[in-house]
């Protein structure tokens, strides 16, 4: 690259003389042939332009590494930071820092053995508990013992670790449980059921405008299915609670089926996520070119056979990459499911029960008061991170299957 | 018609014409195909050869503005009466296109899917094999029967195309200039191909090559516009290769095939 401009450079009064020369000297004898001007010429608007599309590039990569640091910061702080949470249980009665056994009062949450807790600024470490008696070390984690008054709370350690947060079943950050599987499998269950509401119809959809549906049929139905994309997913929430879910109570009856449940809110998003199945494939399906549906009928294939065994399955890398983008749209689907499908972690695996996915957990926690690394507010951020996690494994499976199976029509 | 035909045809358009909507492509054709023979089908673009070449195998119709009129005689039927179910017809001629199209699925699939649909009961594999050794490309291929059809050479993909063409054992097979996207070399081996199937097909060829036309050819169809003003492709001349090449009949066809026009 340098070596040419060098060379550009060098060459570039050598390359103008003879014009030169032509010009001064119009009644020159020997006529002298026109040298074409191959200077290197600066574009500035190219240059410019070439900078904001960078720009922006580089914007968008950057708001994504912002995302991360900020998800992988919070939950950082609560895998690592203890956390403390009141047990309202006080102090029957003044303690010494010597003293190792003391009594507490019977009210509050009970307290455990081999566990951390605090009476102001000092951690003990109960060893034995006796009914309200306790055997305590004093002076835990390099904290100071000191005299404490009656009456005075103790406050329990809090601390999670990687391997309870993916194989607990029970999900109260606050009460020291924290097991996000309760979260995790309502996310799946109702995803899952989006999923299975709107693979079939949306690609279904999809085959029957590709392959069948007459230029006015294709012209009238892709609007509607664009307007479908563009309901704000509140509406759709709301239609979830108020139309699927009383139709769901009337099939199944209204003791099987919960008021708020999974079912309901994850048929809503299959709805809601169709129109990407529908269109993403529809476009993978018409990027098959016509000779190869010309080769199928050239065979004896029906319109059906030709649809579903030559035109899908050529345009399986479209079709999978549609499904799996739809699919994280439904695991990170909030409204619908923070309405229709429950508050409260709940680990059931029946559709029709109530249960909190990922998404609507952190809604609801967040929409109340919380201060700046308590349990809550760092619980939600390790919760996001889980979602991430789940949605950029999504978009690796589907990159790995559009690499591995795509076929390159010119 | 100057041919040395005894009226038995594997196929027959009788005053075919072929429309895209208002505008007629194919004017009033009356050719008939001799069984087990080769016959080429010249003549400048767009004067409709492709068009009647589909129009014979009930493709056209796939193209909702596309009429017919005129009758296509197949096994005794004019395939487009209302009681002809073209798929049927369709199965039994078979068509090699323009430009390579295999599925994009394993070779060994690509030569057994149309047997397949059509409900072939028999040992898939042997067809395979004594399909694609008709199609002299087993010793290609023999060994990778599961890579995709795709990733052969263009001249292979075609010689493939013709193995998934004869799988399904047509009467009748139908080249769309099957050698017009190949190189000299993979042209040969097509043209070799040809010679051997035409001992149980009969194979109608277009062609804008005239030299292979008349290697490979016994008859010879010549199309051209027709001269009104409508640009309707009608047939101009047809018969026996070695007459249209040395003695043609009208003066159009000896300034095509000499080169002096088209
Ligand atoms: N799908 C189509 N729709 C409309 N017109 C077409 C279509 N296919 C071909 N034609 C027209 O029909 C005429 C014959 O085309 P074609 O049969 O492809 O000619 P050839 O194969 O001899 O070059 C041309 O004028 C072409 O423009
Ligand atoms: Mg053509």
């Amino acid at each position: 690259m340098n070596k040419t401009y060098l060379r550009l450079t060098v060459r570039k009064p050598s390359l103008n003389a003879p014009i030169v020369a032509s010009q001064s000297d119009p009644n020159a004898k020997v006529p002298v042939q026109q040298m074409p001007d191959l200077r290197r010429r600066p574009r500035l608007r190219e240059l410019t332009i070439n900078g904001f599309l960078f720009l922006c590039g580089f914007l968008s990569i950057f708001i994504t590494f912002g995302i991360v640091y900020e998800l992988g910061k919070e939950s950082f702080l609560f895998f690592r930071n203890r956390q403390w949470s009141s047990t309202n249980k006080p102090l029957a009665a003044d303690i010494n820092p010597e003293q190792t056994v003391f009594e507490v009062e019977a009210s509050g949450t009970p307290l455990q053995t081999d566990m951390n807790y605090r009476i102001e600024g000092e951690i003990i470490h109960i060893d034995a508990i006796d009914g309200t008696s306790l055997t305590v070390q004093r002076g835990f984690d390099d904290s100071q013992p000191a005299a404490h008054r009656a009456g005075l709370t103790l406050e329990a350690e809090l601390r999670p670790n990687l391997l309870e947060f993916i194989t607990g079943t029970e999900w109260a950050p606050h009460n020291g449980k924290f097991g996000i599987l309760p979260l995790l499998t309502a996310t799946l269950i109702v995803s899952g059921v989006a999923i299975v509401v709107a693979v079939p119809l949306g690609l279904a959809t999809a085959v029957y405008l590709s392959e069948y549906a007459s230029p006015r049929a294709h012209n009238t139905l892709k609007p509607i299915l664009e307007i479908l994309a563009g309901v704000p997913t509140v509406v759709y929430g709301f239609f979830a609670l108020t139309f699927m879910t009383p139709l769901l109570r009337s099939i199944f009856g209204a003791d099987t089926v919960n008021i708020y449940n999974m079912a309901s809110a994850g048929i809503v998003i299959g709805i809601l996520i169709l129109p990407f199945v529908s269109t993403v494939s529809e476009d993978a399906l018409s990027a098959v070119p016509r000779s190869l549906r010309e080769a199928s009928y050239a065979l004896g294939a029906t319109r059906l056979e030709t649809a579903l065994r030559v035109v899908v399955p050529a345009a399986f890398s479209g079709i999978a990459a549609a499904i799996i983008l739809a699919a994280s749209r439904a695991i990170g689907e909030t409204m619908v499911v923070a309405i229709a499908s429950g508050a409260g972690p709940n680990f059931t695996f029946n559709p029709f029960e109530a249960a909190e996915t990922m998404t609507g957990h952190i809604v609801r926690i967040s929409g109340g008061d919380m201060s700046y690394n308590s349990v809550d507010y760092n619980s939600i951020f390790a919760v996001g991170l889980m979602l991430f996690v789940m949605t950029l494994i999504l978009n690796v499976i589907s990159q790995r299957i559009v690499r591995r199976f795509r076929e390159i029509y010119e | 018609m100057a041919n040395s035909s005894n009226g038995n045809y594997a196929i027959k358009a009788d005053k075919l014409s072929v429309y895209y909507g208002e505008f007629r492509a194919v004017r009033e054709v009356d050719l008939g195909i001799e069984p087990r023979r080769i016959t080429a089908i010249i003549g400048p673009s767009g004067c409709g050869k492709s068009t009647v070449l589909r129009a014979l195998k009930s493709l056209c119709e796939l193209i909702p503005s596309v009429h017919t009129e005129g009758k296509v005689v197949f096994g005794g039927r004019n395939i487009y009466e209302l009681d002809v179910d073209p798929v049927e017809v369709r199965r039994r001629i078979g068509m090699v296109f323009q430009k390579p199209n295999p599925f994009p699925k394993s070779i060994y699939e690509n030569v057994a899917w149309g047997a397949r649909i059509n409900g072939f009961k028999g040992d898939m594999d042997e067809l395979v094999e004594s399909t694609l050794k008709s199609a002299a490309l087993w010793d290609e291929v023999h060994d990778k029967l599961d890579q995709s059809g795709t990733s052969l050479s263009g001249g292979q993909q075609q010689r493939l195309c013709i193995a998934r063409a004869i799988a399904v054992k047509p009467d009748i097979i139908l080249m769309d200039e099957p050698c017009s996207a190949l190189d000299p070399i993979a042209t040969l081996r097509i043209e070799e191909l040809m010679h051997d199937l035409a001992k149980d097909y009969t194979i109608i060829i277009v062609t804008h090559n005239m030299q292979q036309a008349a290697r490979v050819s016994d008859f010879t169809a010549f199309f051209s516009l027709s001269e009104d003003g409508k640009r309707a492709g009608t047939l101009m001349e047809y018969g026996e290769t070695k007459h249209m090449f040395t003695r043609p009949e009208k003066k159009i066809t000896e300034d095509y095939i000499t080169g002096r026009f088209g």
